[in-house]
């Protein structure tokens, strides 16, 4: 298995020109992830942390400013960090064990050992009996389970994650916390995981990165002391989302704690 | 790790069944239709040669498959039709490939796609028997001609409507260069491609009865011309109905299939 590595953001700006001028998405941003940690990242709609974390998957370039993984500069795109995105962006074509097979047939590896492969995460992620299901046959939360086990095919250092479980109804999301923070105990791996939920975040994190809203800038970096596996209901929780939410006052898109 | 079944699969309710009544309805329907021709045809209003009864075409029908001129009009017809078929499926997919691809050339060739669209098919012939003389590779021509078009746009319009999320998913999962369009940009782009190269069919099977009917080859034009210089209409609406049925097989039978495919994979709703 991969070794966790570590990210390091550094005074990282994000342009976007549009017709009515230019739009700041990101402005200044650093930020320093040591190997295997989890990081959330949490602000109100539009403070850039989407672009973020495309700028950290290499699908977009900073304007200005650097992002190194282990001391060397991002180039491009590569399935040592991959994005897990908001819609999940299954392949609609593809049955899901072919969905999870996806990266590893971009590395020519043979079938059985995709197929190895395949059948541990479709275990790990309990979709074994949809190995042929079609991609529109899966409800919001199996969809965002195999998107997970598409990722971990390819075996990353660093998963990225965009508001995974935004448009998941509360059960299965606290689901998901559980088995998500499950497997990162179980696999150590680097997880940026970006959400408007200050809840989601205090469970998830071992850290939570406050975002300002556009230009996103970080207003302040907690750090969350709680034993795991951690729970939404917990009053601990419930206490940090409380005090995290006042650094928040001002932006009104984020989700109550 | 806990193993708790979230919410069972949703699938989308298939349509129901067409009940058995609509194929009562129709039957009587055709019936009545026949029944009525028959009538209006035994009235002697008209001469048989003009105006004859489905008995008589029935009778025709039987005739032809049993000299062996309709399976032979239908073999030459067909091989012509599957050729330029073919031809034009290559050239319009690479058309629209390179029209998705290029900026450039959507913006000229494209235009000009557009515009040759407005034309139909058959008034290639004039050209095509002049550059080619009076050969089988005429009328190929403007199978080619009638069919490409369709095939070269829906092929760049399902290219360019690729949705960019799958793109940058699969190149985030390492898919680089070349192995997006055999793993990403064609099958993200397969539902509008088939149904360019069913339009494109229906060009073609088009394109080659005008043609052949205007120069005269082994087919099923030919058979129909036949018909009107014998002054023998049995067999001219005889060799309609095979056209009909021919055209109706493909789409249902090829087509209908392939499509019916593609919208159970995606779940899109059926029409």
């Amino acid at each position: 298995m991969q070794q966790p590595r570590g990210l390091q953001v550094i005074n990282v700006d994000k342009v976007y020109p549009t017709r009515s001028g230019n739009l700041q998405a990101l402005a200044r941003i650093s930020l320093t992830v040591p190997p295997g940690e989890f990081v959330c990242a949490i602000g109100p709609s539009g403070c850039g942390k989407t672009s973020l974390l495309y700028i950290l998957a290499g699908l977009e370039m900073p304007t200005s400013g650097q992002v190194l993984v282990d001391g060397q500069p991002v180039a491009g795109t590569e399935p040592s960090r991959v994005l897990l995105f908001q819609e999940a962006a299954l392949f609609p074509w593809l049955a899901v064990e072919d969905n999870i097979e996806f990266g590893l047939k971009m590395k020519s590896l043979s079938r059985a050992a995709r197929r190895a492969t395949t059948q541990r995460l479709l275990q790990m992620v309990h979709l074994e009996p949809f190995a042929d299901a079609w991609v529109h046959e899966l409800s919001g939360g199996m969809k965002q389970r195999v998107a997970l086990a598409r990722a971990l095919a390819v075996d990353p250092a660093i998963l990225l994650l965009d508001e995974p479980f935004g448009a998941l109804d509360a059960i299965t999301r606290e689901l998901l916390h559980d088995e998500l923070q499950e497997l990162w105990m179980r696999m150590g791996k680097t997880i940026v995981f970006v959400t408007h939920n200050v809840r989601e975040a205090v469970v998830l994190g071992d850290r939570v990165v406050v975002f300002s809203p556009r230009p996103g800038r970080i207003l302040a970096d907690h750090r969350v002391d709680l034993p795991r596996p951690r729970h939404i209901d917990d009053p601990d929780i419930a206490e940090l989302a409380r005090r995290i939410s006042a650094d928040l006052l001002l932006s009104q898109d984020v989700e109550p704690a | 790790m806990s193993s708790r079944p979230e919410a069972s699969p949703h699938v989308p309710p298939r349509p129901a069944r067409r009940s058995p009544r609509v194929w009562v309805r129709r039957a009587v329907f055709l019936l009545a239709v026949l029944a009525l021709w028959e009538i209006l045809a035994r009235s002697g209003w008209w001469p048989d040669y003009i105006f004859p009864a489905p008995s008589e075409v029935l009778l025709a029908l039987a005739a032809g498959f049993q000299q062996g001129t309709y399976p032979v009009g239908i073999m030459g017809s067909l091989g012509r039709l599957i050729e330029g078929y073919l031809i034009a499926t290559v050239i319009g997919l690479s058309l629209g490939l390179l029209m998705a691809q290029q900026r450039w050339l959507k913006e000229t060739l494209g235009m000009l796609v557009m515009g040759l669209q407005a034309l139909p098919s058959i008034c290639w012939l004039p050209l095509a028997l002049l550059w080619f003389g009076l050969n089988p590779e005429a009328i190929l021509f403007v199978v080619v001609m009638g069919s490409v078009l369709a095939i070269a746009q829906a092929t760049e319009d399902g290219v360019r409507n690729t949705a960019p999320i799958y793109l940058r998913a699969a190149r985030n999962l390492g898919a680089r260069g070349w192995q997006l369009y055999p793993y990403v940009i064609l099958p993200a782009a397969l539902p509008s491609i088939i149904s360019g190269m069913k339009l494109g069919w229906s060009f073609a099977w088009r394109s080659l009865l005008a043609g052949e009917l205007l120069y005269a080859l082994p087919g099923l034009g030919n058979l129909l011309l036949m018909g009107r210089e014998l002054n023998d209409m049995a067999q001219v609406m005889a060799v309609m109905l095979v056209i009909i049925v021919l055209g109706l097989l493909t789409d249902q039978l090829v087509f209908g299939v392939l499509e019916r495919r593609v919208r159970d994979r995606w779940g899109l709703l059926r029409r």
